[in-house]
């Protein structure tokens, strides 16, 4: 086809995209999560320094000799000039020296390494188990009741999963230890021993987060197929499982993400309450019993490495975003 | 208020009312009737499981579980409420900080309520608590300042929202202070969606409770919430399971009370959905058009047979047709503007002719052919290939035709690569020829590009280029110029004109502006509330139209030669909404030539010997003058 | 009434410079077109001189600077989307009076907005009527109607006309000349239609890029014009140019 060559030159709008821009992306997401991150450090510092009355004559009881408390107060430091005191604790922190456990005389580090892994390897199982579950989940269901469609199907798919969405973590929890652990017998409710101990705990920590996220990427996807790239993708007739999977589902995966993360984040959190009920031994545990305790420092350390993964889903979270939508690199807050 | 009370209309709704109303009611009267039934100690009856003296059983002091459940209400809820005042409250001043205190301040405090938000609200939750201590005071500090960054992030997206809107700035410009704008404007319009999700907030709040007196860090004896009784519970749940899962079931129903009674409402409040009822299975008798007489058009020289065509949706109030029997046909290279106001019909013409009206709408015609295909065949491999490799498809917005997501070429390549059978590089290899055809200058290059790097006349002619992949006998654009800039706009026209003389492409071209289908269209089909309503060459519009809405309209738009001296022609009254359309001529309240014949009977479209069509009673008659004038008196009804 | 005078007026976003160096002049009592595409700045412009956007340069009414803080404020806008200059919560009665200068008894405001309403040629009757039950066209009118409430020496239109339906434009821009002409109005007109400008107003000036490219009487700066973009943009008129025949 030979068409009249004009003079006719189009002005870009933005600028070309390249390495400049994931570099430019990359420096302000790490610069973003190193002032979080400090804001992090710098709270749990003032936790207990906000805390009226003397943590130690707190932890130690009201019992003990006036001289031991003042012996301990001296040993962490705690008569010193508040500024001084946060600058032995970033110290600390960099040689990791937590500190130690009022209630075990055990350093705090040691505290965090025994409990850690049963709490991270709950915390990803879950993960995957809402992920692998509600995605595909949600973009079938939301093929089924796109505009006009299944109207029934919605209804059942919705109740169910804003039913199951609210019901809080502990409260399936216990009633997952009734059913299959009290009733029925099938599986453990204690301990993480054995593999199948890992059920009921991972299910109680992952239906609800699942149910919402496949909720929101059901509701992202009916939106996304009524968009016009859809329609203009309908207009050069592709075949319908390349329009869904091709077309739409990225689009509403990256709508889903941001409310993703802050699920996912959640579940981190959601650890704490479920490692109560099948006595887990992990950080969520341990943190109750030493709020209980006033065992503080500990809990200053589990309540940071908390944050700290509540803080790399966050990145992990921006950074899949960045992959599947070249927009939101350009995007600023 | 009326709208409220649509709530309690769906099913959904009415039963998060009346669980939302119980559980209240349940709170204020629990404690006053079962108290004492609640405390009551009695040690010969430890741990029992349910009985008809106690349906929940009893606990380690022989207490019944039931009225405790019962009872705990008030606590719980209290509590609950509480902490949302406090995540409310400060919510709202950390939302509309930003607002009155200007940019500076502002940034400080939205940075910091983002990065307190990327933290849960259990773990926000459990560091205050450590703060205040634990016990029921504490706690409600500690939920109510876990959930004041999440209302906060809340309120300043729905106060940005607000004040981005033209009538804050007016009343900027009329000199209100920033302040007395946030309590009049900004505050009364965020109002509803603050107060739903301070709903669902205190649904959550409550679930928080729970869970932090179920670590025993809440609510302490002797009080009692059902965190707390789930608390006593599971330690008994061998002997007694029912003391853990009565508290349960109450927290999970109270929950599910204010969140759904709180979405009931969002939904009521924002967006209307229309019940869509079943279309009849076949539809009422609709008057037809009189057969269009094409006869003196060569038969193989016609790409578009359209006859008959009417579109379909299911309403609230019966099947709404926006489009009533349109029957036109278009000639290889010829080009045929449709032209009309909004409700016309003229765009979903364009979408059913092009087979893109989806569900719920369905499309009725006695002819509908492309290239003497039939397109009301069931879909199949083959007529999606025709329809992607014959007809061109032009959208109305560039800035969301495309896929965000995926690079210009690719989107290109995608029909080479699922209609003519290329791999991806010849295909890739024929998109960036098509590009340069449509004059994107360093196609190879943008190729690479996504969507968003593109300004907005350059999608459009890569929306074009998309549509050359093939070899189309037809481009369909629906009004392809009207987001553009005048000078972007009369490139693309150009575009479309040249490719439509070098390969006798036709073009079928929807728009409101008559002015740009005069220039570009050979003939032009008027359309009203779902039918043409005149049908003339294009050279005709401007002073031998026939039909008074064309004559209005044509009247109506200033143009380089309007008389300066005169009052610009006006239409009085709206165009019509397809949902209601009059019996008898859909034009005939707004036309100064309208008779009781024409409100009564519906003129056909006659076709006379030059081949121009109207439909009109009254066609050619003149007008009266006074027409123009008419705005004067007529002003109120627009 | 004043005249408004744009003395080498930059607006600058961060790196982006919307306004760069313009100079224009809205004669007493006259009506001037400012014409340009997007992004040229003429709402920048606009809104820099009702003091919604900071600028250097100076603007002045009458000799004076335009006031841009504080209650008394001659210059005021009418906004292009109907759907978002009227608060939705509001009657059109307190939408108006709130634009009115301060003062005057609650009997004196009502019968204002009535006589504004009036003006505008809507029924004063729907002064209590919600933004939700009027037309697009009848929402400008109200617009208009504020603007006018308080008592301005210049009224700025920017795009007013745009997202109105083709039926309807007519009637606000016969209203637009019939208000300039029974109150002798100072109006800068912005509009991306050189049609409707060259019906509304007397002066016209042509925007691009930040900067004023050309300006003049409208007669004479359309029949000879003298910069290049200028011509392209008489050029790109729909209908301007006779369709070459197939």
């Amino acid at each position: 086809m030979a068409l009249a060559n004009s003079a006719v030159v189009a002005t870009p709008r933005v600028g070309r995209l390249g390495s400049h821009a994931w570099l430019r992306f990359g420096v302000r997401r790490l610069g973003r999560l190193l002032v979080s991150l400090w804001v992090l450090i710098t709270a749990s510092f003032l936790m207990i320094h906000l805390i009226p009355g003397d943590p130690v004559r707190a932890a130690l009881g009201p019992t003990a000799p006036a001289a031991l408390v003042a012996a301990k107060r001296e040993e962490m430091g705690l008569d010193d000039p508040i500024l001084v005191q946060y600058w032995h604790y970033l110290q600390g922190l960099f040689t990791g020296d937590l500190g130690t456990s009022m209630i075990s005389q055990l350093p705090v580090s040691d505290v965090i390494s025994q409990r850690l892994p049963a709490t991270l390897a709950l915390a990803l199982l879950a993960f995957v188990f809402a992920v692998v579950v509600a995605v595909p989940l949600g973009v079938t269901m939301g093929v089924l009741t796109r505009r006009g469609h299944g109207r029934r199907t919605e209804l059942a798919f919705t109740t169910s999963s804003v039913v199951l969405g609210i019901i809080p973590d502990f409260v399936i929890a216990v009633v997952l230890v009734y059913v299959f652990g009290v009733s029925l017998e099938w599986l453990p409710v204690a301990g993480n021993d054995t593999p199948s101990a890992y059920v009921l705990p991972v299910l109680a920590l992952a239906i609800g987060p699942a149910a919402i996220l496949s909720r929101i990427i059901r509701v992202e996807m009916v939106s996304v197929l009524d968009a016009d790239f859809v329609r203009t993708a309908r207009a050069k007739r592709l075949p319908k499982r390349t329009i869904y999977l091709g077309h739409a589902l990225p689009n509403a995966l990256t709508a889903s993400l941001t409310i993703g993360g802050l699920i996912l984040s959640a579940m981190v959190a959601g650890t704490v309450l479920v490692e109560n009920v099948f006595a887990w031994p992990g950080l969520g545990s341990t943190i109750v019993s030493s709020i209980l305790n006033k065992d503080y420092q500990v809990v200053q350390a589990i309540v940071l490495v908390y944050g700290v993964g509540v803080l790399l889903v966050n990145t992990l979270v921006d950074v899949a975003l960045a992959l599947l939508d070249p927009r939101s690199m350009i995007r600023e807050d | 208020m009326s709208r409220l009370k649509s709530v309690i209309r769906t099913p959904v709704g009415l039963t998060a009312t009346i669980l939302t109303v119980g559980v209240l009611l349940l709170a204020v009267v629990a404690p006053i009737l079962w108290s004492d039934d609640a405390d009551a100690i009695d040690t010969a009856n430890i741990l029992a499981g349910p009985s008809a003296d106690h349906w929940a059983g009893t606990d380690n002091l022989g207490r019944d579980i039931f009225f405790r459940t019962l009872v705990a209400t008030r606590l719980s809820v209290e509590l609950a409420l509480a902490a949302t005042a406090i995540a409310v409250v400060i919510g709202l001043l950390l939302g509309t900080a930003s607002f009155v205190l200007g940019r500076r301040s502002g940034r400080l405090v939205n940075a910091g309520v983002n990065i307190a938000v990327a933290f849960p609200g259990m773990l926000l939750a459990l560091f205050f608590a450590v703060v205040f201590g634990v016990g029921a005071t504490g706690a409600v500090f500690a939920i109510g300042l876990a959930g004041a960054p999440a209302m906060g992030r809340l309120t300043r997206t729905l106060v940005a929202s607000v004040s981005s809107r033209d009538f804050v700035d007016a009343a900027r410009v009329a000199g209100v202070g920033r302040v007395r704008i946030l309590f009049r404007h900004v505050l009364p319009n965020i109002s509803e969606p603050l107060v739903v999700n301070a709903t669902i907030g205190a649904g959550g709040a409550l679930l928080s409770f729970a869970g932090l007196s179920f670590l025993g860090l809440g609510v302490q004896q002797p009080s009692y919430d059902w965190g707390r009784l789930l608390f006593d519970g599971i330690g008994s749940i061998y002997v007694n399971p029912a003391a853990a899962l009565a508290p349960g079931l109450a927290v999970v129903v109270a929950g599910l009370a204010f969140n759904l009674f709180g979405e009931s409402v969002a939904k009521v409040l924002g967006v209307g959905v229309v019940a869509g009822i079943q279309l009849p299975s076949s539809a009422p008798a609709v008057e037809t058009t009189s057969p269009v007489d094409v006869a003196h058009h060569d038969a193989d020289d016609i790409v578009l047979d359209v006859r008959d065509l009417e579109v379909t949706f299911p309403g609230p109030a019966g099947p709404i047709r926006p489009v009533r029997g349109v029957s036109f046909a278009v000639r290889r290279g010829e080009a045929v503007g449709v032209v009309g106001e909004s409700g016309s019909g003229k765009s979903l013409t364009a979408l059913a002719v092009s087979r893109l009206v989806g569900d719920p709408g369905r499309v009725d015609a006695s002819r509908l052919e492309l290239l003497g295909h039939d397109l009301r065949a069931a879909d199949s491999k083959a007529l999606r290939k025709l329809l992607g490799t014959s007809l061109a498809m032009v959208f109305q917005d560039p800035m969301t035709s495309f896929n965000p997501t995926k690079r210009m070429g690719g989107q290109l390549a995608e029909v080479a690569r699922h209609h003519q059978g290329m791999d991806r590089r010849s295909a890739l290899a024929r998109a960036v020829d098509r590009m340069r055809a449509v004059r994107i200058t360093d196609p190879e290059h943008r190729a690479h590009q996504y969507p968003h790097e593109f300004s907005g006349g350059m999608r459009q002619r890569a929306m074009i280029g998309m549509g050359l992949m093939g070899s189309p006998a037809l481009i369909v654009a629906d009004e392809p110029t009207t987001a553009l800039d005048v000078t972007v706009q009369q490139q693309v026209l150009d575009l479309l004109a040249s490719i439509r003389a070098a390969d006798d492409v036709a073009l079928v071209l929807i728009s409101h502006d008559v002015a740009v289908v005069g220039q570009v269209c050979d003939r032009v089909l008027v359309m009203y509330a779902g039918k043409i309503v005149e049908d003339l060459p294009a050279a005709d519009l401007a002073a031998t139209a026939r039909h008074p809405y064309t004559r209005a309209l044509v009247a109506a738009v200033p143009d380089m030669h309007t008389d300066l001296d005169r009052p610009l022609a006006v239409i009085p009254g709206r165009p019509v909404d397809p949902a209601d359309v009059p019996s008898g001529c859909a034009y005939a309240a707004r036309c100064p030539l309208a008779t009781d014949r024409c409100r009564t009977q519906e003129p056909p479209l006659e076709t006379d010997s030059a081949g121009r069509r109207v439909a009109c009673w009254h066609a050619g008659e003149p007008l009266p003058i006074e027409i123009l004038d008419r705005e004067l008196a007529e002003v109120d009804t627009q | 009434m004043k005249e408004l005078r744009f003395e080498d007026v930059h607006v600058r976003f961060g790196q982006t410079v919307a306004v760069d160096g313009v100079s224009l002049t809205v004669p007493a009592g006259q009506v001037v077109g400012l014409v340009g595409e997007s992004g040229s700045g003429k709402s920048t412009l606009a809104r820099a001189a009702v003091g919604l956007a900071p600028y250097d340069g100076r603007i002045l009414l009458g000799g004076e600077p335009v006031p841009t803080r504080g209650r008394r404020r001659p210059l005021q806008m009418v906004f292009q989307d109907p759907y978002s200059s009227l608060d939705p919560r509001m009657s059109i009665g307190e939408s108006i009076a709130e634009a009115m200068p301060r003062g005057a008894s609650r009997a004196a405001g009502r019968a204002e907005v009535e006589r504004l309403l009036e003006l505008v040629h809507l029924d004063p009757a729907r002064a209590t009527a919600r933004p939700s039950e009027l037309s697009g066209g009848q929402r400008q009118r109200v617009a208009l109607a504020r603007a006018l409430a308080g008592q301005p020496q210049v009224v700025i239109a920017d795009e007013i006309t745009s997202a109105l339906d083709v039926s309807i434009q007519g009637a606000v821009l016969n209203l637009v000349r019939e208000l300039q002409a029974e109150l002798g109005l100072s109006m800068l007109f912005i509009s991306h239609n050189l049609a409707v400008v060259r019906y509304v107003a007397t002066y016209v000036a042509v925007m691009r890029d930040g900067r004023i490219v050309e300006q003049g009487p409208t007669a004479q700066v359309l029949a000879a014009p003298e910069h290049d973009y200028t011509r392209e943009l008489l050029a790109a008129v729909p209908g301007s140019t006779t369709r070459s025949p197939r």
